[in-house]
C-alpha cells in the first residue's frame, strides 16, 4: 500500500529529536530509541538506508547535519517514503529561504509542525508544492502576497480549490509588469575512463531549470533539437525536417506540470508552469557526447620513495569558449611527504587532507589548448611492507558556460495564454541570450520558428556544462 | 527569512509549568500564542507538559488559525493520556467542522481522526458524514482519508454508518485528488480485511485511468498501486491499461515511475503479442536507468527492485550494463547492489569489460566490497563457461597481489570453479598451494582443504599439506573440521599408503571422541563404518561423480519472485521478502506489545533469500560433502537436525564398528543415540519457550515420553543454599513399575558431576517423582573451548540406557562470595587487559525496574557495585560482580534504557572464552 510513513523524526547528529510527527498508531512513540541504539550508535550507520529492527522498518537519510528517519510497520512504499523526505526538505528550504539544518529546524519548528500536518495525512503524502502551500500556510517572513491586507491570517478563498485543482502548482491571478522567462540548461558530464584512454562509461545528465515571471495562466511549449520531437513536427507539417544537428535523448523525466500524455503522443513539451523557479525536466544522453576535456595522465612510481606525476589536459570545446574553475585532483599515497610542481598554467599544491595533488586553473581556454602539470612526489619511506597502493581515479571539476556536452539546444519556447485574460495579445516576442551572447547561430534559428501568439515575454536562455563524476583511472 | 522560534526552547527556569499556566490563561492573544508555542517546544524536546491539558484546550476556541493548529497538535499528542479531558475538545471540533472556512473544516476532521479515544470516535461520525459530502474538494479529500483512520480504530462503526459506500462513491468524484485519496483509503481498508471491499471494475478502472492524468504526483502513486492489483480480463484489456500507464514512466517522481513499472510488469504477463512486450521492455529501460541518478537512498531502492526485474525480464537492461559500473564515490550499499546486478547482466558479449571492472574493484579500499568483487568474478566463471578461463586468469592475477583477504576470497570461488569445470583448470593448484599458510578464515581454509582432498592424486605432497592442518584439528571451526575429515577419507581412498592410513585414524578418533559437534561425529561414524565394512563401496560413495552446479545464488524462487514483483517499490521489494514475513498482521493494541517483540528478527524468518547484506554463496554448497547431499548442510554447526544415516539406528553404542577403539566407559558416544532419537529436537522448544523461569514449576522436558518408551525426564540445574542441585522429575507413563535409577554425567566444561546417588523411589505406572540431586563441580573437566552442553545418561532396571543433553545455565554456578568491594572492582577492572573485555547486545533482555532487576540478579549471586545514568541518552549503567567457582570473577557492565528492550552487556573476566555462556545466562535473567 502506498503508505509512506507511520512516523517521521528529525534528529541531529547526536541523536536528539529536533522535531517529530506521528502519523499512525502502528508504531510506538519511542521507536526512535531503537534507531539510536541499533543504527546510529553502531558502525552499521551508513551501510544500508533501510533497516528492520523488531517489527518496524527504518528508512533514513542524512541531509546536512540532520538525520531524517521514517518509521513504518507495514509493507510501505519505500520509494514514496524517500521521495517524500526529499520533497519535504525542498519545501522547507523554500520556506526558510536557504539552508536546511539543525538551527533552521529549531528556528522554524512551529512552521514545520504546521507543514508536516498539511503535507501528509495518515501516512499518505498530500500536496507538497511550495507554491500552493504558501498561499495558506504563512509564518512571519513568509507571507503570501494576498495576506498583507487587513485580514491577516485569512487565506484567499480559493486556496483549497487550488490545492486540489488540476493545476495544483500555480495560483491564479498573478500579474507581472514585465513577463520574463529564464531558461537554464545545466548539464553534468559523467565520465569514467580507463588508464589507456578507453571510455568505460560516459553519459550526460541534464536538467532544464526555469524561472517564470508570467502573468495569468500561460501555456508554454518548449521545442528542443531532439530527434524524435523534430521528426514528429516534420510529419505534422508535412515537410522534411530541416537539417542541422539533432540529438537523441535516452530518457526524459518531467516536472508534474508537464502533460505526459501529450508528450507521449505528440512529443511536445507543453505545460502551465509554476510561478518562480522550478526544474522543468531532466534528461539523460549516452550517445554522441562531446567531451569538454581529455586527460592524459602518467604516474610512475620510482622506487619506494619517489613518484613522478604528469597530467596533460586538453580542451576539446570551441575556441571562443572557455572553462571556469577547472580543478584536477590526482590522488597520491597517504605517506606523501611533499611534491614539487611545474605547471603551464594555474596553480598546484599537495593537499594532505585529500591525499591528492590539486591543480587549479581558473580560466581554461578552448580550442584544443593543452595544459600540463608535472610533479615530483616524495614519499616517506616506510619500513613495513604495505599492501600496494590502490590508485583511486583522477577526478576533475569544471564549468563550461555556453557549452552543452550533449549538443542540446532550445529551439523555441512558445507562450500562449491559457483560457483567461488575453490582455497582452498581439505583441511580439523577443528572445535574448543572457550572460554570453555568443551563440548567434542559435539565436537566429530560434527566431525563425518563433510564432506570434499570446503576449509579450522576454526569454533568457543560458547553457552550462559541469563535471559530474569525471573520473580517469590511472 | 528564517524564523526565530528557537527562543521558545530557552526557558529552563523552575516553576516553568506554573508560569506557562498563567500565560495560557492570559487575556492577551499574543501572550497566549507564545505560551502555546512554548508548550509545544517543551513537548518537542520530550518534556511532559500533559498537566497543562485543560489550559491548552481552553485556547482552542480561537479565530487564529495558527494558534488553533498548535492546540490541535497538542491534542493529538496528549489526548490518549487524558481521554476524559479530551471530551472537552469535542464541542469545538464539531463546531469547527461546520466553519465557513474549508481549511478549518478539513483541519477539524483531520485532527479528530488522529485522536484515538473511543468516546471521541462516536462524535466523529456526524461531522465526517457531512464532510464526505462537503462542497469543497479539500474537505472531501481530507474526509476520505479520515474514513481509513476511523476504520483503523473501529471497523464496525465504519461499516454501520455506510462510510464505505460513501468512499466508493468518491471514486467518481469530479476532483482527481479526492479520487486519489479515496482510492488510498479503500486500498488500505481492503488490505486489513478478508472481505471484498474494494474491487476495481470496468467502470472504476475507467475513472481511475482518467484521474491518473490529472491528480498530483502522490495521487498517481496511490492510483497506480491500486491498479497493480487489478486483474485484467484479457490481453486487450491489459494492453489498454499499459498504454494509459506508460506515459507515467516519464515522471520526475521516482515513486510514480516505480509504481508505473509495477503496473506494466503485472499486465505484461497477460500480453501475448511478442512485439508489444518487446516494445514495452524497450520503454521501461531508460526510466529505470534514470533512477540511478537520484539520491543514493532512492538509488538503493531502485537497485533492489531492478535486481528483481532483471530476474524476470533480463532483456530490459541487457544492454545497459555500463550504467551499473560503480562510481568511486558511490556509497557502499549502492556499490554492493550494482555489483549484484552486474553479475546478473554479465554475458559473453560484455564479460571482458565486466572483468576489467571487477578487477578494478578488487583493488579498492572497502574490504567487503573487494570480497564481493572477487566472488563476482567466480560467479561469472560459473555462469559463462566460455569466459571461465578469462575469469580464472583474473583471479590468478589478483592472488599475485598477495592481499590476504583477496587471496582467501579467490580460493573460495576457485573451489566452486573446479567443481563446475572438473579436470580443466587443475594446473593452477600449485599456485594456490603457495598461499596455504596465509589462510586464516574458515571458509577459505575449508575450500583449500576440499581442493587438496579432491585432487589428492595429483598433488604429490597432499598428505603433508593436510597434515599441517591436522595439528590444530580440535580448535578448528566445524566447517573446517568437516572438510578435513572428508579430505582425509578421500586421500586415504586414493592413496591407501601408510601415511594417509595413520592420518585417517587420527582424524576419525578426533572427530568421534573429542568433539561435541553432532554433525561432525555423525559424518565420522558413517565414514568409519563404510571404510571398515566395504572400502570399495566407500570409494563409490565418497569419490562418486558430483552433479554439476550452477550459479543460482541470489536467484529467487519463481513464486516468491512473482510475489515480490507485485510489490515493487515497497519494502518487500527492498528486503526481498514477502510482506507477511516482516509485517505482523496483528495490530498492537498497546505500545507495550511491540516493545516486547523487539528482538532482532532479521535472520529468523527462514526464507530462502538472505536479507540485505548477503554473502554470495554458490548453491550446491560444499561439494566435499561426499555422498552427494544427504549429509549435513555446510555450516550446519550446532543446528542438530539429526540427519538420519542410511542404516537404521544401531541397537546400542556397544555395537560400534570393529575398528572403533573401546569407548571410555562413562561416556559412551551418547549423542549418536540421542540424535537418532530426535532428542535434540525435543530440546529446542524446552529452551526458549520456558526460559529458565526460576520459580516456574514445570521443569524443561529433557527426555520426552515417546523417546523414552514412556519414561519422561525433566530437569534443570539450580542453586540452593550455596550448592548446585540437579532438580529432576521422572514421569512413568509406561505400563510397568520402574526402579533402580542411576545417573551419569559426561565430561563437561565445568566438570559437573553428581555428588551422591540418584534417589528415586520405585515408580509405579502413571506416577511421577521429584528429586534434588546434589552436584559437585570440577570433577571431570572436558578440555577444549567452553560450552554449555551437559550430556546425561540415565538408566533403570527395566529399560535401556537413556541419553540426553541439557544446557548448563551459568546462573546456577555463581557462588555466594562473588561480592567485591568497589575499590577491588575498579582495580580488577583496570588490571585486566582490554582483550578480556567482551560485550554484546542482548536484544531480548529488558529492564523495567532496576531495583527489581538487581534483586533478581542478587538471587543468582550477581552483586551490585555501582550505578550511573548517562546524561545525553538517559541510559542507565549498572556495574555488577559475580564469580564462578573456583576463581573466575566476572565484572559486568549493563547499559540499558529502563523499560526498553535491548541491554548492552559488557563483561570483563580472566576467562573471556566463558563470555558467551555468561551472556546467555544474563539474557535469561533479564527477560
Amino acid at each position: 500500500m502506498p503508505v509512506a510513513a507511520s512516523a517521521i523524526y528529525f534528529l541531529n547528529l547526536r541523536g536528539d529529536v529536533l522535531i517529530n510527527r506521528l502519523y499512525r498508531d502502528d508504531v510506538g512513540g519511542n521507536m526512535v530509541d531503537a534507531f539510536r541504539t541499533h543504527i546510529m550508535q553502531t558502525k552499521d550507520l551508513g551501510t544500508c538506508p533501510v533497516r528492520q529492527i523488531g517489527g518496524c522498518s527504518f528508512l533514513y537519510m542524512r541531509i546536512s547535519n540532520v538525520y531524517i528517519v521514517t518509521v513504518v510497520s507495514s509493507n510501505a512504499n519505500a520509494a514514496c517514503a524517500f521521495k517524500f523526505v526529499v520533497e519535504a526538505v525542498a519545501l522547507f528550504k523554500s520556506y526558510f529561504g536557504g539552508a536546511f539544518d539543525e538551527d533552521a529546524i529549531r528556528n522554524n519548528f512551529v512552521l514545520i509542525y504546521e507543514l508536516l500536518d498539511e503535507i501528509m495525512d495518515f501516512g499518505y503524502p498530500q500536496n507538497l508544492s511550495p507554491e500552493i502551500l504558501k498561499l495558506y500556510i504563512t509564518q512571519e517572513g513568509v507571507r503570501s502576497p494576498f495576506s498583507t491586507k487587513a485580514q491577516d491570517m485569512r487565506p484567499p478563498a480559493n486556496a483549497t480549490l487550488q490545492v486540489t485543482g488540476a493545476v495544483g502548482w500555480r495560483r491564479e491571478g498573478l500579474v507581472y509588469k514585465k513577463n520574463e522567462v529564464f531558461l537554464d540548461i545545466v548539464e553534468s558530464v559523467n565520465l569514467l575512463m580507463s588508464q589507456k584512454g578507453n571510455t568505460l562509461r560516459c553519459d550526460v545528465t541534464g536538467k532544464i531549470l526555469m524561472k517564470c515571471f508570467l502573468s495569468g495562466m500561460p501555456d508554454l511549449k518548449l521545442g528542443l533539437n531532439d530527434k524524435i520531437g523534430l521528426e514528429k513536427e516534420a510529419q505534422a507539417k508535412a515537410r522534411p525536417s530541416r537539417s542541422g544537428k539533432t540529438i537523441e535523448l535516452d530518457d526524459v523525466t518531467f516536472h508534474q506540470c508537464v502533460n505526459l500524455t501529450r508528450f507521449n503522443t505528440e512529443k511536445t513539451v507543453s505545460f502551465v508552469p509554476p510561478d518562480g523557479e522550478f526544474e522543468l525536466m531532466k534528461y539523460r544522453i549516452t550517445e554522441g557526447i562531446n567531451l569538454p576535456f581529455r586527460v592524459l595522465p602518467s604516474i610512475k612510481e620510482l622506487g619506494r620513495t619517489r613518484m613522478e606525476v604528469n597530467v596533460k589536459v586538453k580542451s576539446l570545446f570551441g575556441a571562443k569558449m572557455f572553462a571556469l574553475g577547472v580543478v584536477v585532483k590526482v590522488p597520491v599515497p597517504k605517506h606523501t611527504a611533499k611534491a614539487n610542481f611545474q605547471v603551464t598554467a594555474g596553480r598546484a599544491k599537495y593537499n594532505a587532507a585529500l591525499d591528492a595533488l590539486v591543480w587549479k586553473v581558473r580560466k581554461f581556454p578552448g580550442g584544443q589548448t593543452e595544459l600540463t602539470m608535472s610533479a615530483e612526489v616524495e614519499l616517506i619511506s616506510t619500513m613495513v611492507e604495505k599492501k600496494p597502493w590502490t590508485r583511486p581515479p583522477i577526478q576533475m571539476e569544471f564549468q563550461v558556460p555556453m557549452f552543452t556536452a550533449s549538443g542540446l539546444r532550445v529551439r523555441f519556447l512558445k507562450v500562449s495564454l491559457y483560457l483567461t485574460s488575453l490582455l497582452f495579445k498581439g505583441l511580439t516576442l523577443q528572445l535574448v541570450l543572457y550572460t554570453f551572447a555568443v551563440c548567434k547561430a542559435n539565436y537566429r534559428e530560434m527566431e525563425q520558428v518563433w510564432e506570434k501568439s499570446g503576449y509579450s515575454t522576454v526569454e533568457w536562455v543560458r547553457y552550462i556544462t559541469r563535471a559530474g563524476s569525471y573520473e580517469i583511472r590511472c | 527569512m528564517s524564523g526565530h522560534d528557537s527562543k521558545y526552547f530557552t526557558t529552563t527556569k523552575k516553576g516553568e509549568i506554573h508560569e506557562l499556566k498563567e500565560e495560557l490563561n492570559s487575556q492577551y492573544k499574543d501572550k497566549k500564542k507564545d505560551a502555546v508555542k512554548k508548550v509545544i517546544a517543551a513537548m518537542t524536546v520530550g518534556k511532559d507538559v500533559s498537566m497543562l491539558f485543560t489550559d491548552v484546550v481552553n485556547c482552542m476556541q480561537t479565530e487564529n488559525l495558527e494558534l488553533k493548529k498548535l492546540v490541535y497538535l497538542y491534542l493529538i499528542n496528549y489526548a490518549k493520556s487524558h481521554p476524559d479531558l479530551a471530551i472537552l475538545a469535542v464541542n469545538t471540533f464539531v463546531k469547527d467542522s461546520q466553519d465557513p472556512n474549508p481549511l478549518i473544516r478539513a483541519l477539524a476532521v483531520r485532527t479528530m481522526g488522529c485522536i484515538r479515544v473511543d468516546k471521541i470516535t462516536e462524535y466523529l461520525c456526524d461531522p465526517l458524514q457531512r464532510c464526505l459530502k462537503d462542497e469543497d474538494p479539500y474537505v472531501r479529500k481530507t474526509a476520505a482519508i479520515c474514513v481509513a483512520k476511523l476504520h483503523d480504530i473501529n471497523a464496525e462503526l465504519v461499516e454501520d454508518r455506510g462510510f464505505l459506500e460513501a468512499l466508493k462513491d468518491m471514486i467518481s468524484d469530479s476532483n482527481p485528488m479526492v479520487v486519489a485519496n479515496a482510492v488510498a483509503a479503500l486500498a488500505e481498508i481492503q488490505e486489513g480485511s478478508s472481505k471484498v471491499i474494494f474491487e476495481i471494475t470496468n467502470h472504476t478502472l475507467f475513472k481511475l485511468l482518467a484521474a491518473l492524468n490529472e491528480c498530483t504526483e502522490w495521487g498517481q502513486v496511490f492510483i497506480l498501486d491500486a491498479l497493480s492489483k487489478y486483474k485484467a480480463k484479457d490481453a486487450r484489456d491489459a494492453e489498454n491499461i499499459v498504454e494509459r500507464v506508460t506515459p507515467r514512466l516519464q515522471h520526475a517522481n521516482c515513486a510514480v515511475v516505480l509504481s508505473a513499472v509495477k503496473v506494466i510488469l503485472q499486465q505484461m504477463e497477460l500480453i501475448t503479442s511478442v512485439d508489444v512486450v518487446r516494445n514495452l521492455c524497450k520503454k521501461m529501460a531508460p526510466p529505470l536507468v534514470t533512477l540511478l541518478s537520484a539520491e543514493p537512498e532512492i538509488q538503493y531502492v531502485a537497485l533492489r527492485n531492478i535486481n528483481l526485474i532483471v530476474q524476470r525480464r533480463p532483456s530490459i537492461l541487457a544492454h545497459e550494463i555500463k550504467v551499473f559500473f560503480c562510481k568511486y564515490n558511490d556509497p557502499i550499499y549502492v556499490k554492493m547492489e550494482k555489483l549484484e546486478i552486474m553479475i546478473k547482466l554479465a554475458s559473453d558479449r560484455n564479460i571482458d569489460q565486466v572483468l576489467l571492472e571487477f578487477k578494478e574493484y578488487a583493488t579498492e579500499v572497502d574490504v567487503d566490497f573487494v570480497r564481493k568483487a572477487v566472488r563476482a568474478i567466480g560467479r561469472c566463471a560459473i555462469k559463462l563457461d566460455r569466459a571461465a578461463e578469462r575469469c580464472i586468469n583474473v583471479l590468478l592475477e589478483l592472488i599475485k597481489i598477495k592481499v590476504n583477504y583477496v587471496v582467501q576470497e579467490a580460493i573460495i570461488v576457485i573451489k566452486d570453479i573446479f567443481r563446475r569445470y572438473p579436470n580443466m583448470y587443475e594446473s593452477i593448484i600449485a599456485t594456490l598451494c603457495e598461499s596455504l599458510d596465509t589462510l586464516d578464515e574458515p571458509e577459505a581454509k575449508a575450500s583449500m582443504i576440499w581442493i587438496i582432498g579432491e585432487y589428492a592424486e595429483r598433488i604429490d605432497n597432499a598428505d603433508e599439506l593436510l597434515e599441517s592442518f591436522l595439528e590444530s584439528f580440535p580448535e578448528e571451526p566445524a566447517q573446517v573440521q568437516l572438510q578435513l575429515l572428508t579430505a582425509a577419507v578421500k586421500l586415504f581412498l586414493k592413496k591407501p599408503t601408510e601415511g594417509p592410513q595413520q592420518m585417517i585414524q587420527v582424524v576419525l578418533n578426533n572427530a568421534t571422541q573429542e568433539t561435541d559437534n553432532p554433525d561432525l561425529r555423525d559424518r565420522a561414524y558413517v565414514y568409519w563404518r563404510l571404510l571398515s565394512t566395504d572400502p570399495e563401496a566407500a570409494k563409490d560413495v565418497v569419490l562418486a561423480e558430483k552433479p554439476t552446479i550452477s550459479d543460482d545464488s541470489n536467484m529467487l524462487d519463481q513464486s516468491l519472485l512473482d510475489d515480490l514483483l507485485a510489490n515493487i517499490a515497497t519494502l518487500a521489494s527492498v528486503y526481498h521478502k514477502p510482506p507477511d514475513a516482516f509485517v505482523s498482521r496483528t495490530r498492537p493494541t498497546q505500545p507495550r506489545d511491540d516493545e516486547e517483540e523487539f528482538a532482532e528478527q532479521d535472520s529468523g524468518s527462514g526464507d530462502t533469500s538472505a536479507p540485505v547484506p548477503d554473502g554470495a554463496q554458490v548453491h550446491g554448497g560444499y561439494p566435499g560433502a561426499g555422498p552427494s547431499g544427504p549429509l549435513p548442510p555446510p555450516g550446519g554447526y550446532g543446528a542438530p537436525r539429526g540427519p538420519s544415516p542410511p542404516t537404521g539406528p544401531p541397537p546400542a553404542p556397544a555395537a560400534a564398528p570393529a575398528p572403533a577403539p573401546a569407548p571410555p566407559p562413562p561416556a559412551p558416544v551418547p549423542d549418536l543415540l540421542g540424535d537418532l532419537m530426535g532428542l535434540d529436537n525435543a530440546l529446542v522448544p524446552a529452551g526458549p519457550v520456558t526460559p529458565s523461569a526460576p520459580a516456574g514449576p514445570p521443569l524443561p522436558v529433557l527426555l520426552p515420553a515417546p523417546a523414552g518408551q514412556g519414561l519422561q525426564i525433566s530437569g534443570q540445574l539450580m542453586r540452593r543454599d550455596g550448592q548446585v542441585f540437579y532438580s529432576l522429575r521422572f514421569d512413568n507413563n509406561t505400563q510397568m513399575p520402574l526402579d533402580g535409577f542411576m545417573i551419569q554425567f559426561n565430561k563437561n566444561t565445568f566438570g559437573l558431576a553428581s555428588a551422591g546417588p540418584l534417589q528415586v523411589p520405585i515408580l509405579q505406572p502413571g506416577t511421577s517423582a521429584n528429586t534434588l540431586l546434589p552436584m559437585v563441580l570440577f570433577q571431570n573437566v572436558a578440555p577444549g573451548p567452553p560450552n554449555s552442553i551437559l550430556q546425561v545418561a540415565v538408566k533403570n532396571n527395566q529399560q535401556p540406557v537413556w541419553y540426553f543433553n541439557d544446557k548448563i545455565h551459568l546462573q546456577a554456578l555463581f557462588v555466594e562470595d562473588g561480592q567485591m568491594e568497589r575499590s577491588t572492582f575498579l582495580e580488577t577492572w583496570k588490571s585486566l587487559p582490554d582483550s578480556h573485555e567482551v560485550s554484546k547486545d542482548l536484544p531480548n533482555a529488558i529492564v523495567t525496574n532496576s531495583e527489581a532487576t538487581l534483586e533478581r540478579l542478587l538471587k543468582s549471586n550477581l552483586f551490585f557495585i555501582a550505578r550511573r545514568v548517562l546524561k545525553d541518552t538517559n541510559q542507565e549503567v549498572l556495574y555488577l560482580s559475580g564469580k564462578v567457582a573456583p576463581n573466575v570473577p566476572f565484572l559486568v557492565e549493563l547499559t540499558f534504557l529502563v523499560g526498553y528492550p535491548s541491554v548492552k552487556c559488557a563483561v570483563k573476566t580472566p576467562s573471556p572464552e566463558m563470555a558467551p555462556l555468561f551472556f546467555e545466562a544474563m539474557e535469561s535473567l533479564l527477560r
